[in-house]
């Protein structure tokens, strides 16, 4: 297995904001341009490599998505050279203050997330968390350079470098979701040496953390017979311990709930279970919360699983992942594809049907 | 006129990237005396770890001038380990615990990497979200195979940066009052006898500077340290009229403190150096905060003390930002102040 490290940290080393995927995009295209026979981007953004199946004929297809955008900031207001800031997805601004960035302005230009002094908020917003309109980016210039470089709607994107921590584990912004773009790149490389005899679509999704929208429109585009959505999902951690949480770096998690269909799982686990990679259920009953809510109900309905790499402080700036959990993810889908008979469509029935 | 240039912003970059908690300033003690030892006349250790340098002048009648900048920086100690490769922690110094969430650190002797992360937003109420995040709530992963020990001290991440005008760092605070010394301690006068006291625990009490006061017995001291600016837009109606400093504005001369009333005569002798220098300065607005001038000052039968402070935003957190030329017209101010000292500055 090659070391997947220096391409995942030359990911969470970029940008690439919901709908501003440009900067991981380049980078994963890429890293799959040998991996795979076809790449183009979808009209919304995502990227569509297509490894085509060793079968004959009319070839099933299967789409594995993994979304490549990120979450992040963008400028409401500058005042004295002072930037205000809203989100982009979900983000806890509790975790904001002292955080570096990146403003994307007429330049890049690095700053820093501040929480102003106490006297000049109203009363009412200095005790407790500081909220996000009351947050500021410094970027250390003077106002009229600022005002000549930024201008409200900038994206801002988190600085945090990459850092390599005990245990094999690696920290940074973004690694929701781009330790998954990571699995899926290792089983491409891994398809490398094997025979399948469907086609597949690496799909690097854009929009996720807002619309869910690359992957329905991409879906709906690729028409694939069924899909695998790769996500990052909770590890037990500082914070995080209950029911929903899993343990990060001792296996991945394959979901169960009204988004993916139970044969799916199904198969999932026993392969799993074969190839004595451990798994933990992951119980969504409702709305994954990942792209599979929206590829299931593309075209007229796609049979969908999700699979999970634990990840302790999502949505912070210090997220932190197990290499050896992506690698179990990248494993278990190229051997899953490998395994994929022509007819296996025909096998997804319902326990009624039988 | 020596001045700030290329080698002393280096040397600021290497001080503020140390890691040096009240309590254990090792790292930055080790690049002190690497810098100051061909130069001094004197270089004593004392009890708590400060770094005393005596740097003599030539010539009768030299008034001994204590000059001190603080190595300490806030930061944390790991106080208990709670499960694989996670600390619970205490914070040493001043830290507003609203700048702790979703940072990168670092921790011990062998600069472990670690996070304090947070809660999933996920997993959070709307209710949670607004109640702020105590230090007790948190801790620092060094992840899961991390090696630390409870007692071992940490603090945010090295992070130096130059951004146009500014210098970016943790621990600005006072970081730039070490190299300033430096600096002073290599041009230093023969006018007078130059006491450099590179002290320990300031942000724990100014305790390090209380003993070297007593230690060196100087005329006069003077405190080198940095004092936030608190120049940002008001968010609601009305003047920012509790700057405190502004950047941009040259050294911040102090009137008094929460602890001190600045020497008048030490004042007024800064403030006619500066002007006839004309070397950009400012007055702090009085009050609050404080530096080791309030335990020297008392230190002893008393002893005249002065601070002067460049202005830096956001103290004690990940990041601080201050601008280049207050540096520069700090360390300017000082030098040039330090030619001008005679024994009759201190008769009144």
């Amino acid at each position: 297995m090659t070391d997947i490290l220096p391409f995942l940290k030359s990911l969470i080393n970029v940008s690439g904001l919901s709908a501003y995927e440009g900067p991981a995009a380049r980078l994963i295209e890429e890293k799959w341009k040998p991996l795979v026979d076809d790449i183009t981007l979808s009209r919304l953004g995502s990227l569509h490599a297509l490894k085509r199946g060793h079968g004959k004929g009319r070839r099933p297809s299967i789409m594995i998505a993994t979304h490549m955008d990120a979450i992040g900031l963008l400028v409401t207001k500058i005042e004295d050279g002072f930037l205000h800031v809203d989100e982009i997805g979900g983000i806890d601004s509790r975790i904001l203050p002292g955080t570096p960035v990146i403003v994307h302005g007429k330049q890049e230009l690095p700053g820093v997330i501040v929480i102003p002094p106490m006297k000049t908020l109203p009363e009412n917003a200095r005790d407790d968390a500081i909220n996000l309109p009351h947050l500021l980016v410094d970027l250390g210039l003077l106002p009229s350079k600022v005002a000549s470089l930024v201008r409200v709607g900038d994206l801002v994107s988190f600085d945090t470098q990459p850092v390599d921590m005990a245990g094999d584990i690696i920290s940074g912004h973004s690694l929701d979701n781009r330790a998954s773009v990571a699995a899926l790149t290792i089983c491409l490389e891994e398809l490398k040496n094997k025979l399948h005899s469907w086609d597949v679509w690496a799909v690097a999704t854009a929009q996720e953390e807002e619309t869910l929208g690359g992957a329905a429109t991409s879906a709906f585009d690729l028409h694939p017979d069924l899909a695998i959505v790769v996500d990052v999902t909770f590890a037990k951690g500082p914070g995080a311990s209950d029911w929903q949480t899993f343990p990060m770096g001792k296996g991945l998690t394959i979901c169960w709930g009204a988004d993916l269909h139970p044969f799916l799982y199904k198969k999932l686990k026993e392969l799993a279970d074969k190839l004595e990679i451990p798994t933990s259920m992951d119980i969504v009953p409702t709305h994954s919360g990942t792209d599979a809510h929206s590829i299931q109900v593309a075209r007229e309905g796609i049979p969908s699983a999700v699979l999970g790499i634990p990840l302790r402080y999502m949505h912070t700036p210090v997220e932190m992942v197990a290499v050896k959990d992506i690698q179990r993810v990248g494993r278990l889908m190229a051997e899953f594809i490998s395994n994929l008979e022509d007819d296996f469509v025909s096998k997804i029935v319902w326990d009624e049907e039988k | 006129m020596p001045t700030i240039g290329t080698s002393q912003i280096k040397l600021l970059e290497k001080l503020c990237n140390a890691v040096s908690v009240s309590g254990d300033e090792s790292e930055v003690r080790k690049i002190v005396l690497e810098e100051v030892k061909p130069y001094a006349d004197e270089v004593k250790v004392d009890a708590l770890g400060s770094v005393l340098v005596t740097k003599k002048g030539k010539g009768a009648k030299r008034v001994r001038v204590m000059l001190d900048a603080h190595m300490d920086e806030v930061g944390f100690m790991l106080v208990a380990e709670d499960g694989e490769g996670t600390y619970e922690f205490k914070t040493i110094g001043g830290i507003d615990s609203r700048n702790l969430a979703g940072k990168q650190v670092i921790v011990g002797k062998d600069h472990t990497p670690g996070v304090i992360g947070a809660r999933p937003i996920h997993l959070t109420t709307y209710n949670e979200r607004k109640k702020s995040m105590s230090a007790d709530s948190l801790r620092i992963d060094l992840g899961t195979g991390g090696k630390a020990k409870p007692g071992d001290r940490g603090t945010f991440a090295p992070n130096f940066r130059r951004v146009g005008p500014s210098l970016m760092s943790k621990s600005l605070d006072d970081r730039l009052g070490i190299a300033t010394l430096i600096e002073l301690i290599k041009s230093a006068p023969a006018n007078i006898d130059l006491l450099a006291a590179f002290s320990v625990q300031e942000e724990i009490g100014l305790r390090g500077a209380k003993v070297a006061a007593q230690y060196f017995k100087p005329d006069m001291a003077i405190a080198i340290d940095a004092t936030p600016a608190n120049d940002l837009p008001m968010q609601y109606e009305g003047e920012n009229i509790f700057y405190n400093t502004k950047l941009g504005f040259g050294p911040a001369i102090y009137i008094n403190n929460s602890s001190t009333i600045d020497d008048p005569r030490l004042v007024k002798f800064l403030q006619e150096t500066a002007e006839k220098s004309k070397i950009p300065h400012q007055i702090r607005q009085p009050g609050g905060g404080g530096t080791d001038a309030g335990a020297i000052q008392k230190s002893l039968a008393g002893v005249p003390v002065v601070s002067v402070s460049v202005p830096h935003r956001y103290t004690h957190t990940a990041m601080s930002v201050s601008r280049l030329d207050d540096w520069k017209n700090t360390f300017a101010l000082l030098y040039v102040a330090l030619k001008r000292i005679t024994p009759a500055l201190l008769k009144s």
